[in-house]
């Protein structure tokens, strides 16, 4: 209501200017929000989220629950923790907050993100940490203070305490000044510590205007000097807006010179408030009485104390105008409570720390130690300032806890817990008379503590509540369990600068300059993107994966392969570890060759596919899927590493050192042949599944060229060094141009190896399909030992109604089958009608001229020929059943 | 986020590493000569303690080596660590 003319930590030099709700208003450089409303006299700035009740300024920290307000675009803030800047503009919140802001409008602060270590990390830079602070440094130990406030001092700014005969500031100061000359120590304020993780790790957010760090801290010790809360105390209208906690007036009074009202009545279980009465009517706040319940009242004061009596009820309507007190009732604008002190433990509890209650401070105490932390000055249940500072403490007398207020009538329905969750004393008697006797029970019931503020104000007020009206003691109820964040937090810091095209590393290939320019369309392989296919000028999808198909089976065709996982495998033990590894054998095969091979978990389900070729005795260069090849890579090297350490084999992932091109239809060779003028490339001198070395003189010289088809067409891919990687593109494109060479994408190489019944690990399994059950028992060794042989006998997967891949041939060929359709047999019986297996692959097929999927389907290859449905909602598809092989069955096409 | 002492690179965050899963379940020397049920326990049966537990870790994204972490389950303290082949 009143600015005063001198004091606090304001800057009258530098006025600003706001807006709260429409209106103008101004405030000081060194303002919150909430304290220049306070000064402007703004009493209501909230409506409560169930009841619609007025809410005033209760706190004046991170625990206020009822003043949130959208600030600037920030859809919550509590005013008591808003900077205040010139053109500031705030609404207040009605009900439920809401995200209002459009997409295109989201957050683009461009937040930062700071990673540090060190051997302590202070939370909370008030007399406790400084001190906790001060000792670690002179050690010359690495040390980060972090503190929420603007600056250090905690709670010290918002008293008139003194440390020694010198102000406490004057203390302050000086501690500051001496951590500032310690290198190895950092402060930062403004930065609130919002979670303990384990081993050390504590993430802290640091507000820089309207950007923001997040910090990730690692620390071999962590000291928690987080103060305390001072809690309020229930009774009839403790909501009224002019009710506020004793201390936050007294913070509002010293360091931002606002006195929030005219007259109080000081309604406290603690001395503490005593203080502040004094402070607040040496500034000019007029102290009407101070209601204390305990019968001896408190310290000596010049104030009218009624000792042993209660604040039976705040009276008033959009505000408080008085309380009625042993039958009187006594104006007043100002209701000042405090009901004690909780330590702020939310760190602590978050390490598993264990809290005691303890009796004669009446709150929940942090014991011992826990997960590095350590807990230091208010937050570790030491409230005198002398103890904070390291010297003697000076313990208060026992506290006389009141935790519940009974009005002048019976009922407590305006007994509010949670303000901001409006939780009356009402509703946990409800709780309790439906049989709940657990504190989190009671709390996910009511909802108490689940707001924003994490019930900071009313978590503890709730089990003393419970205590209460349950004859319980509080230490047998225990406290409800801490959970990060602190306070809330925006998404937009936590996720910095990993948006967009930097949430995820993206992976390109040599060749992706010219993929882009031809205007490819991509999609994510694993974290790299593959041209998905090539429209071309007013072609859609379809019609460009009908064309690209049409020129690898009737002329030639070229695919960007550089992605397929490459792993060198090399020692003298490579070929016995290759055999073990895949379910066909590899130790035989020649120098020059190359082979199919399937990898099988433990568990005999396929894990992944490839072929590789073997460069020397000693040597294999293995392909794996695109999207598999570090899992790939990991399981080498597991089985390598724990298992088989005698064999003498070293893997490295090589993917990103060759680029690949797969030149494919049946003018594949004439392309080859231009591109490699010195490759011999007759069937009988360059077989299928051998690969040479050869000269390119188009992209670098030394290349590799294998007769590999995942086509079922002549095919070959060509390899040189990543380097190269668009130059052969080009040199490629330019060798079949006579011939009208045709990049194509994935969906059509995926359409191409459907058409021959070539599963795609990932797609047409996952991982529940053994071999066999895709029809590649022909790669299954019935000799050797390999991994997940000995599950492929185990009664479930050699049961013979297993889900097989087969193909299916939609009835009407136009019709096409969605990937996931569940499979029936017949679809007109009741539900529940089993499912018999469901759809993995699904294109149209241009050499076909139809439609046609792969399924995996219970007993499949027994039921070749028969027809199956796939009731999709609106219409039952038909489909017939077929060998997974729809064309070239007879592999003519292979050899061109 | 734990802290996890790699017996070859020092203690790195747990984003660098891969989780494997109890330790000590060695792959039986003849599978072929196990019955289903003895052959199913080395595939599905893990010990799931509250406390102390052996366990693997590859630092993926570091030296690539497996090797085995004695945590805690219940407070996720890490007693020591050590190589593939020790025993503790
Ligand atoms: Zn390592």
């Amino acid at each position: 209501m009143t600015r005063l003319a001198t004091g606090g930590r304001i800057d009258r030099s530098a006025p600003l200017t706001f807006t709260f709700d429409g209106a103008p208003y101004t405030g000081y450089q060194g303002d919150t929000l909430a304290s220049a409303l306070l000064a402007a006299g703004v009493r209501t700035v909230a409506t409560s989220i169930r009841y619609g009740r007025p809410r005033g300024i209760f706190a004046a920290g991170v625990e206020e629950p009822n003043a949130l307000v959208e600030v600037d675009g920030e859809p919550m803030a509590t005013a008591t923790t808003v900077e205040l800047r010139d053109g500031l503009t705030a609404r207040s919140l009605t009900g439920r907050g809401r995200l209002t802001a459009p997409d295109d409008q989201a957050d683009q602060a461009g937040h930062d993100r700071m990673h540090a270590h060190c051997d302590v990390l202070v939370v909370g830079a008030g007399p406790a940490g400084l001190t906790a602070a001060l000792e670690a440094g002179r050690t010359g130990a690495r040390v980060i203070v972090v503190d929420e406030r603007t600056e250090a001092g905690g709670t010290l700014l918002e008293t008139r305490d003194l440390v020694g005969d010198a102000p406490a500031l004057a203390w302050v100061a000086a501690a500051t000044g001496l951590l500032a000359e310690l290198p190895e120590v950092r402060v930062l304020t403004r930065t609130t510590a919002l979670g303990r993780y384990d081993d050390g790790y504590v993430v802290a957010a640091e507000r820089r205007g309207s950007r923001g760090r997040l910090w990730r801290i690692r620390a071999a010790e962590v000291v928690l000097a987080t103060g305390a809360h001072e809690r309020p105390l229930v009774f009839a209208g403790n909501d009224l807006p002019g009710v506020m906690l004793a201390g936050a007036a007294r913070a509002y009074a010293n360091r931002y010179a606002v006195l929030p009202g005219r007259r109080a009545v000081v309604f406290t279980t603690d001395d503490s408030a005593y203080a502040a009465a004094a402070e607040l009517a040496e500034a000019g706040l007029e102290i009407a009485a101070v209601v204390d319940p305990r019968p001896g009242g408190g310290p000596d004061t010049a104030f009218e104390v009624l000792a042993g009596h209660v604040v039976a009820g705040a009276t008033g309507t959009a505000e408080v105008t008085g309380v009625r007190v042993a039958g009187r009732e006594i104006a007043c604008d100002l209701v000042l409570v405090c009901g004690g002190w909780n330590p702020v433990a939310h760190l602590y509890g978050q390490a598993g720390g264990r809290l005691r209650y303890d009796d004669d401070l009446a709150c929940f105490v942090p014991e011992g130690t826990a997960g590095r932390c350590r807990v230091v000055g208010a937050a570790a249940g030491e409230f005198s300032l002398a103890g904070c500072l390291g010297e003697e403490p000076r313990p208060g007398p026992p506290a006389a806890p009141v935790w519940l207020v009974p009005g002048d009538e019976p009922g407590y329905d305006t007994h509010f817990v949670d303000l901001q969750r409006d939780v009356t004393v009402a509703d946990i008697e409800a709780a309790l008379a439906t049989g709940m006797t657990s504190v989190e029970h009671v709390k996910r019931y009511t909802t108490a503590g689940t707001a924003h503020d994490q019930g900071k104000t009313s978590a503890v007020t709730a089990v003393g509540v419970i205590s209460a009206l349950r004859g319980v003691p509080m230490g047998d109820l225990g406290t409800t369990t801490f959970r990060p964040p602190y306070t809330p937090v925006s998404f937009a810091l936590l996720a910095g600068r990993d948006r967009g095209v930097l949430h995820d590393p993206v992976l390109t290939t040599a060749m992706h300059p010219w993929h882009v320019a031809r205007g490819a369309v991509f999609e994510d392989v694993g974290q790299w993107k593959r041209p998905h296919h090539y429209p071309g000028p007013g072609e859609d999808m379809a019609a460009a994966v009908l064309r690209e198909c049409r020129a690898a089976r009737e002329g030639v065709a070229a695919m960007d392969v550089s992605t397929l996982g490459k792993i060198d495998v090399q020692g003298p033990d490579a070929g016995e570890f290759l055999n073990r590894v895949y379910t066909n054998a590899f130790a035989k095969l020649p120098v020059g060759s190359c082979r199919y091979g399937v990898m099988c978990r433990a568990d005999g389900m396929v894990f992944d596919d490839g072929v590789t070729m073997r460069l020397a005795p000693d040597r294999f260069l293995m392909s794996t899927t695109t999207g598999n090849a570090a899992a790939v890579l990991d399981w080498l090297e597991e089985w390598l590493q724990t298992e088989w350490p005698d064999l003498r084999v070293r893997c490295t992932s090589v993917t990103d050192q060759w680029a690949g091109v797969a030149v494919v239809g049946p003018r594949s060779r004439d392309v080859v042949a231009a591109l490699a003028p010195g490759l011999v490339l007759d069937n009988a001198g360059f077989p299928f599944m051998t690969w040479r070395e050869t000269d390119v003189p188009g992209a670098g010289g030394a290349a590799r060229v294998a007769r590999i088809s995942f086509s079922g067409e002549l095919a070959y891919e060509v390899y040189v060094p990543w380097w190269y990687g668009l130059a052969l593109w080009e040199a490629v494109l330019a060798a079949g141009e006579p011939y009208g060479i045709t990049p194509y994408g994935t969906e059509t190489m995926h359409v191409l190896r459907a058409e021959k019944g070539y599963p795609i690990i990932g797609q047409d399994t996952d991982g529940t399909v053994t071999p066999v059950d895709l029809g590649l028992g022909w790669a299954v060794s019935k000799t050797k030992d390999f991994i997940g042989r000995r599950s492929l006998s185990r009664s479930d997967t050699s049961r013979p109604d297993r889900r097989q891949l087969v193909g299916l041939l939609p009835i009407d060929g136009e019709e096409s089958l969605p990937e996931g359709a569940q499979l029936v047999e017949d679809p007109d019986v009741p539900v529940p009608v089993p499912m018999i297996g469901h759809v993995t692959s699904s294109y149209r097929s241009a050499a076909l001229g139809a439609t046609f999927a792969l399924a995996l389907v219970k007993g499949g290859r027994d039921r070749i020929g028969t027809t199956v449905f796939a009731p999709l909602g609106d219409r039952v598809v038909a489909a017939r059943v077929a060998d997974p092989v729809l064309y070239d069955k007879e592999g003519a096409h292979r050899d061109g | 986020m734990l802290l996890i002492p790699c017996p070859w690179c020092g203690p790195r965050a747990e984003i660098e590493y891969r989780y494997g899963g109890q330790a000590h379940v060695a792959y039986p020397p003849e599978p072929a000569a196990l019955t289903d049920a003895e052959w199913a326990a080395y595939l599905f049966l893990r010990d799931n303690p509250k406390g102390p537990f052996a366990e693997r870790w590859c630092h993926a994204a570091g030296c690539r080596r497996w090797f085995n972490v004695l945590r805690d389950t219940a407070t996720h303290e890490i007693h020591f660590s050590y190589r593939a082949g020790e025993r503790p």
